[in-house]
This record gives structure tokens, sequence and C-alpha cells, in this order.
């Protein structure tokens, strides 16, 4: 098996990964191959069953089913090779390429290649990581699960379960929900405004669902199912709501073991793998790109990512990139959440910007510095989950450290 | 039928007894209210196998405890199922503590476990480079063992159910009546028979001895225990079974691997008056992480994967609850408290011998099957090698804990199918790891309609 040396091996068949596989081929790079650990590739898209997915990239408006479906599509047209239920489940790094341990159906198998793309997304914090209090009844999940209840099983788990948290894809949950035959009895937002834009919140009023602001999930009560929720207001009050689900949403966090079994340097900040503006991590011959860096972004987005990441690879195999080592380190401080990439090369463009978050709503000076020199600043103003970039700094090669701080 | 024995209960005494019962010939019907085998105290626990080292010396416990994990030892290998020899340190972290500690160590040695030593930070670095330096001195116990807390139940269900036991789920004991010959137990299935009874029924063993007998002599006290499990990524900070100075009512915080790869910490030890409602609660898992961070550092900010939380079946006093009433068929093993996995083969091993002593008359003895039949079972833990690398698996279906198609396929057509979704994530661990259900929920629901006493879904809806 370890014979044949593939160009590119990409680690996760969802947007970035689909894209990046096309982007390579284009690019001229012949031998690629896509490692999907579930039966179908598409990554999130293929259980997302609402629009809006490809108006830039397709130019037209699919849901994410439909979406998913045409990346399969165009990847399989390109040339390049889709191996699903593929799971990667190891790593080695030799001196000119890394062999990559794969568990399949039929046991296990090696694949090598010169370099190594990790795109393996992003999923939902769980009820337990988020260490909620009550009882442990069926039907208490992500998001995530329940579209995979919708759109790949069809099959119902509940019929009036509460929703957690107020991201878009809370909103998406309802939209699910509805195809479900469930109803969503009420929202339940611990902050003090929603977190997704506030126009998209006529919706849930206009169908009779309730938005709880400043309230807190105290209780799970219910065996085997979810019989109620305990929740509890800003004054402290406490209260049962009658409900038979609890769908936790948003929260993103990156799928991040096929990262840690390269042994990639992971940033606290992002839970992913850090970057340069290339997308290299820090191992030079793997890559990275789409949501497993920053959670979270578009299919749209990991999609250009993705694509624009593979011409990079493209460009280091066929010319060589700028000497990986002479990155600076890149930090985000005061009310960011994170920056990526984490390290730049100097004079180089590279993916063009920096990607931020903010912790929690903010407004002041975005600035840029260099070894404590101000190299530029803006003034700007943030929701969290909101997207947030700035194109590519000039920094110096003399250097140090480049902090961004807000 | 009129069986031998009826137990009551599929904890892990109830398991064990129905076990060694088929292997001495009973003939054996086991109830079991939940929808599954360990659905009661014994889903919940801390999974580790005790030497007994801190047992109350000459106590029946102690006795039980050894003799389990001899037997467990000797026949894990047939069974497939296996032991992590981590080994434990009894860890002083206080001059209070640490005075202690010779105390234990003389009370490991005069219960029989010879081969414990008294360890200072040298040693305890040597062996635990990340535990916080406050660790003054320590108490090695090498033999103290982790284990996969629930396949082993599963084995000897199996074992039991080749020999003729038969298994009752969603069947609730709520009275019987013996006449002097025979118990008719009456149940929210219909009646069943049998010639004696051994209450397993954990937390409501004095509940089944007053609906059965009329009267208890002893009460349940409920004490709960909650348990933060940490990402798998946790385990590369301790090998070591890390165990407290335990005070006179808790053995304490514990801190240590699973067989299956991550790292936990718990159990808490509350009071509670319910026994039917058990909760996690916030605050209560975060001063376990506070207090796993003060012990391992390092573990600052690490993943949880899961949190749980079980009741353990305290009783009024510290020992097992054991009652027998010869003239009535009759046997309690109740209030096993906080050693019952390990116990739980000793326990049954001495069932039998009360057993004997009921007053059946000669024509009852049994005849022990020879050669009885063993049946493997699939391994779960992640020292061993495991389907996912195994040809023809169907593919993985739980990607977190990397759980085959076919794993979830067997354990949903038998032998001793799950019973519920709990069921199936302890026979297969689906859905246990860290996105717990995000990818594989759905599916899992699919596969196994139709085929759990407790449904995961309301059924289908057209596309
Ligand atoms: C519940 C949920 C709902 C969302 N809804 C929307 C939405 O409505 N609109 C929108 O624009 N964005 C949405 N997103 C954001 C979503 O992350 C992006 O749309 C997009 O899917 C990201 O693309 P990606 O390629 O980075 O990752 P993904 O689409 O997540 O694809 C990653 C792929 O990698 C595979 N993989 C992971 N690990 C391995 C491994 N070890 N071996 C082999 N394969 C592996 C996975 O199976 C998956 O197919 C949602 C995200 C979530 C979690
Ligand atoms: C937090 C915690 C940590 C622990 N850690 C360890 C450890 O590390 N090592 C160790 O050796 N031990 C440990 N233990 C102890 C061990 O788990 C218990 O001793 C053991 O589970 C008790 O088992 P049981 O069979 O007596 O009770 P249970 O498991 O409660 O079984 C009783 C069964 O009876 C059923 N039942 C009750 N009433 C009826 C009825 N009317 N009709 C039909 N069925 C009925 C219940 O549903 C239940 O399944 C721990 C326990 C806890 C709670």
């Amino acid at each position: 098996m370890t014979d044949t040396i593939r160009d590119v091996a990409i680690i996760g068949g969802g947007p970035a990964g689909l894209s990046a596989a096309m982007a390579l081929r284009e690019a001229g790079i012949n031998d690629i191959v896509v490692i999907e650990r579930e039966r179908e590739a598409g990554g999130i898209p293929r259980h997302c069953g609402h629009p809006p997915f490809g108006i830039r990239e397709f130019r037209r408006l699919y849901t994410g089913l439909a979406y998913a479906r045409r990346l399969v599509e165009e990847a399989r047209k390109s040339g390049a090779s889709l191996l699903t239920s593929h799971t990667v489940t190891g790593a080695r790094m030799d001196e000119d390429k890394i062999v990559l341990a794969v568990a399949t159906p039929d046991g296990m198998t090696e694949i090598a290649a010169r370099r190594v793309l990790i795109a393996t997304g992003t999923r939902e914090t769980t009820r337990a990581a988020r260490l909620i209090s009550g009882e442990r009844p069926l039907g208490v999940f992500n998001t995530g699960a329940l579209q995979s209840y919708a759109y790949l099983e069809h099959r119902r788990p509940f019929e009036r379960p509460v929703i957690i948290g107020t991201e878009l894809v809370a909103l998406s949950a309802i939209l699910t929900c509805r195809t479900l035959g469930a109803r969503p009895v009420a929202m339940i937002e611990s902050g003090e405004r929603p977190t997704a834009p506030l126009p998209y919140f006529v919706y849930p009023r206009l169908i009779g669902i309730p938005v709880l602001t400043e309230t807190k999930l105290v209780d799970i009560i219910g065996r085997p199912r979810v019989e109620a929720v305990r929740v509890k207001d800003r004054q402290g009050n406490e209260r049962d709501i009658a409900c038979d689900g609890v769908i936790l949403t948003g929260q993103f966090t990156p799928e991040a073991q096929a990262a840690r079994l390269l042994g990639v340097e992971i940033d606290p900040a992002t839970g992913g793998p850090a970057i340069d503006q290339f997308g290299r991590t820090s191992h030079p011959a793997i890559f990275a790109a789409g949501n497993v860096l920053h959670p979270v972004e578009t299919a749209g987005w990991c999609y250009r990512e993705g694509r624009s990441i593979a011409r990079f690879i493209a460009r280091d195999l066929q010319s060589g990139l700028p000497e990986a080592k002479a990155a600076l380190p890149l930090s985000a401080e005061g009310a960011l959440r994170y920056v990526v990439p984490q390290r730049i090369v100097p004079g180089e463009e590279g993916i063009g910007h920096l990607q931020m978050r903010v912790k929690a709503a903010a407004s002041g000076t975005l600035s840029i510095s260099q070894a404590g020199k101000v190299r530029s600043s803006n003034a700007i103003s943030r929701l969290p989950e909101r997207r947030l970039t700035l194109s590519m700094p000039d920094i110096s090669t003399e250097g140090g450290a480049v902090v961004v701080t807000l | 039928m009129v069986a031998d024995v009826l137990v009551i209960g599929a904890g892990v005494v109830g398991c064990a007894t129905a076990r060694r019962f088929a292997l001495a010939g009973a003939r054996v019907i086991l109830l079991e209210k939940g929808a599954d085998i360990l659905s009661g105290a014994s889903k919940a626990n801390s999974a580790i196998l005790h030497t007994g080292f801190d047992a109350p010396p000459d106590s029946l416990e102690l006795a039980c405890m050894q003799a389990g994990y001899a037997e467990y030892l000797d026949i894990r290998e047939r069974f497939n199922l296996p032991v992590v020899e981590t080994g434990a340190m009894v860890v002083a972290w206080t001059p209070e503590e640490q005075a202690s500690l010779p105390a234990i160590a003389d009370q490991a040695v005069k219960n029989g476990v010879r081969d414990i030593r008294r360890i200072g930070p040298a040693d305890i670095r040597a062996r635990e480079p990340f535990l916080a330096e406050s660790a003054r001195e320590a108490v090695l116990v090498p033999r103290e063992h982790v284990i996969d807390p629930w396949s082993p139940f599963l084995a000897y269900m199996i074992q039991a159910q080749a020999l003729g036991a038969e298994f009752h789920f969603l069947t609730q004991v709520t009275g019987g009546q013996f006449d002097g010959e025979t118990w008719q137990v009456e149940t929210n299935r219909g009646p069943f028979k049998a010639r004696s009874i051994i209450n397993c029924a954990g937390i409501f063993g004095d509940r089944i001895e007053e609906a059965l007998l009329g009267d208890t002599h002893f009460s349940i006290h409920p004490r709960k225990g909650q348990f933060v499990v940490f990402d798998k990524l946790a385990a590369r900070f301790l090998k070591t079974i890390i165990l407290p100075v335990p005070t006179e009512r808790t053995k304490g915080v514990v801190l240590c691997r699973t067989a299956f790869g991550n790292v936990l910490v718990g159990p808490t030890a509350e009071e509670q008056e319910d026994r039917l409602r058990i909760t996690t609660d916030e605050t209560a898992l975060q001063a376990l992480i506070a207090r796993a961070v003060e012990m391992v550092p390092a573990l600052q900010g690490m993943g949880v994967t899961a949190t749980y939380a079980g009741l353990r079946p305290a009783s009024d006093k510290k020992h097992y609850r054991i009652r027998v009433e010869k003239d009535r068929h009759w046997i309690t093993l109740g209030g096993i408290r906080s050693t019952g996995l390990t116990a739980s083969l000793g326990i049954a091993a001495h069932a039998l011998e009360l057993y004997r002593t009921l007053g059946h008359g000669e024509d009852k003895a049994l005849q022990p099957v020879a050669d009885p039949p063993v049946f493997p079972v699939r391994n779960l833990a992640e020292d061993r090698p495991r389907d996912w690398s195994a040809r023809g698996n169907g593919g993985i279906v739980c990607h977190c804990e990397l759980v085959t198609r076919r794993e979830v396929e067997e354990a949903l057509s038998g032998p001793l199918p799950a019973g519920d979704y709990g069921g199936l994530r302890r026979r297969t661990r689906c859905g246990m790891g860290r996105c717990q259900g995000f990818n594989c929920q759905a599916q899992v629901a699919r596969m196994s309609e139709g085929r759990l006493r407790i449904p995961m879904t309301l059924g289908e809806v057209k596309p």
C-alpha cells in the first residue's frame, strides 16, 4: 500500500476538503485522495435540509443536502479520488512523506502522501461539556444530531423540544423541527440578547416560539424521556417548562482529533490547529482549512478557504513556499477570543486576511502591534459570533511577535 | 415453571448471583424492573477492582472482595475481559493525612494486601510526573486495578442464559406470598414461582423485604456520587489510581484512568431521600474538576467528555446487609454500598453457601454443571485490539469511540440484546465519546428501531 505516494491526502470530505481537492486538480496536481469517515462525503451540509447554500460557489440557491451532492459530484468530476467509510486513526512521519493509518470496513490500510490537508470541520459543545445539571433522559442532543434524525434517518426523536442558544444554528433548528412535525416550545438564551442578528428573531416570534433571554437552564427532568426543563431568570425565579426534548445549539468546537493524531500544534484559543497564512500547521507538510481552524464560518467561506489553501499546497509541491521557520507568532489579546492565522511569514500575502472573533460584545480600537509598536489601528464594534476580519498586516522581518488587540 | 431461585434485580450482585446459581445447576429466574442489566447503582461507578486493602478487617465485605477479585482474574481471559494494571496510590496532601498513612498501611497488611509500600515525594514524582508537588507521601497499592465495569456482567448473564436462566426486564416485583414450599412473586407482568428468593434489589432492597417478608432488617439511605470524565487527551497525565485518605463517611474523590482510555474524577458523596431521581449538578461537577486540577494541574482546561451520577445503596450501617430466612427460603444481599463491582463474584459464591443452609430438604440439592460454556464478549478496552481494526466490521458508526456497525448490530441482536439506548451504549460505547452522539446518535436510533424495549424515537417521518 505504502508503495504509492500520493501528492496530497485530504482528511475530511466537507466543503473545505472537497473544494481543496478540486482546486488542487485545477492547479495541475494529479494524485489527490480525500479520506472521509462517513458513508457519504459532503460534511455538515449533508444533513442541513435548509437553504441558503452555494450562491457564490455555484450561483444557485441550494439546500445543504443538494449542495453537498453537488460538491461531491464536482469533486469526483475533477478526478480526485474519494474514499468514504475511511477513518484516519494514526500517523507516522517519514522524511519525504506522511503515512496515515486508516481504518476501513475491510480492516486497516495505509495511505502515504507528500502533503496532508486537515479539513475535519467542527461540531457543537455537548451537554456534558456544558456541565448541564439534571437527569439524563433520551432526547437531549445537539443540532447536528437533530439534523441527522430529520434528513438522514427520517425519524422523529420528540415533538415539543426546547432550544438552548440563539446562534444562527438555533434558528435552523426551528426549521428542522418543522420538517419533523415537531414544535419547539421555547428558545433559551443566557445572554442579554440573542446571538444571531435581531431581524432573524421575527421568525420564531411570528410562529409563536418565545425567546427567553437572560435565562439559564438549571435542570433537566424526566425518565426515560425528557418531561420538563427548569429555567432560572435574571431575578433568580425558577420555573418548569414542559417539553420532551432539549436541543443544545452552537458553541462550536473544532473536530481536531485527526490534527492531534498528526501531532500538529493546537491553538488553545480556537481548539484547532495553528497555521501560518498559507494554512501550514506546525509541520510544514501538513496544512489545514475550513472550520477545523475557526469555529465557526459558513460553508461558502470554508469552500473558498479550501480553494485558497489548496493553491498554496500546489505551489509548495511545484515551486516551494517561503520557509515556514521564518514565521513570526501572532496572538489575540483583550476582547478577542482568537486570531487565525497564528503565525505570519513577513512580506507574504497568503490567504490575505486575519480572522477573529470577540469573546463578548465589544467596541474599541482594533490594533496590530509588533514588538510593542502599533502598526495599524481601526475603530470597530462587534457582537460575539460575528465575522471579524482584517487584511493581512504589513509586518517587518526584523521582528518580534505580532499582537492583535481589541 | 417453578424456579429453584428467583433473583430480584440485575445489578452487579444479581447478575453475578444468577450466573453462580446457574453454574451450580439451579433453574434461575431473574426479574429486573429496568430495561436492561445494570440499570441501577451498577451503571455508575468508578470501575476500580479493589484489593480490599482498606476494607474493614475480618469482615464479610473483605472476604467477598478478595474472593471476587481472585475469581475475576481467574476467569477474565476466557470471557475476554480486560484489566488495566494501574496500581493505586493513597496520597497524603496534608500533614494530618500523612499522619494516617501508617495506619492505612498496617490495615492493608492485616487484610492480606502485603505488597503495599510507603513511598516518598521522589518516588511519587517518578511514577506520576504530573501529580501536584504538594503530594507528601503515599501508600502504593500495586494490585488495585481498573476494569470495564459493564462487559463482565454481560458475559456472566450470557453464560447464565446459556445454562437455562430466564431473564425478564421491565418487570417490577410488587409483592409475593410463600406457602411454606414455594414463593409466588407478583409483578406488573404477572406472577412468577420459585422455591427461593434472592433479593438483590440494591437501592430497593429494604422495600422488597417489606413487600414480600412484611418487615425489613435495614433501611437504605441512598448516597449519590457524581463523576466527570475527561477527554482521552488527559490519559497521558496519569497512570495510577489516585486515592485520597478516606474519611469515616466516604472513600473520597478518586482520580483514575478508565479502561476506555479516559480519566475520571469522582465520586461525590451526597445523601438524598429520592431513590429514583439521579441528577448531576453543575456546581458539584465544577468542584470535582477543580479538585482534579489541584491533584494534576495539567488538567486545567481539559475537555469534558461525559458527566454522570450514581446512587450507592448505602444503609443505616456500613457493612453488607445480608439476611437469611431459612424457613421462608429467602436471602437478601443488601447494602452493597461501594464495593459491589469488585465483590460481586464473591458475594454470589457466598450466596450459594447460604442457599445450602435454607430449609429446602435434601431432594432439592443442586447438580453443578460440568464444563459450562463460555462466550467471550467483545473487548471495549483501549489497550487491546478492537473491532474497528478488523475485517468485515461494516464500517465505523461512532467515530469518537470507533464503534463499528458490526458491534452495534451484535449488541442489538443478542444474545441478551440491549434493552435501551443506555444498554446499547454500555455494550458498544457508541455515543460515549467526545461528541456524545452528535454524529452517530440518529443512525443508531434507526438501527435500533423495533429492537429496544425503550425505543429511541417516536417513529418514522415521511421525507
Ligand atoms: C450543526 C451545524 C449546523 C451548521 N449549519 C450551517 C448552515 O446552515 N450554513 C452554513 O453555512 N454553515 C453551517 N454550519 C457550519 C459548517 O461547519 C460549515 O457549513 C461547513 O460544513 C464547514 O466545512 P468543513 O469542510 O470545514 O467541515 P465539515 O463540513 O464539518 O466536514 C468535515 C468532514 O470531515 C470528516 N472527518 C472528520 N474527522 C475525520 C477523520 N478523522 N477521518 C476522516 N474524515 C473525517 C467529517 O466526517 C466531515 O465529513 C453548521 C455547522 C454545524 C456543526
Ligand atoms: C458512585 C459510586 C462509585 C462506586 N465505585 C466502585 C468501585 O470503584 N469499585 C467497586 O467495586 N464498587 C464501586 N461501587 C459500588 C457498586 O457500584 C455497588 O456496590 C453495586 O453497583 C451495587 O450493586 P447491586 O446489584 O447491589 O445494586 P443495583 O445495581 O442497584 O441493582 C439492583 C437492581 O434491582 C432492580 N430492582 C430494584 N427494585 C426492583 C423491583 N421491585 N423489581 C425488580 N427489580 C428491581 C434495580 O432496577 C437494579 O437494577 C460504586 C458505587 C457508586 C454509586
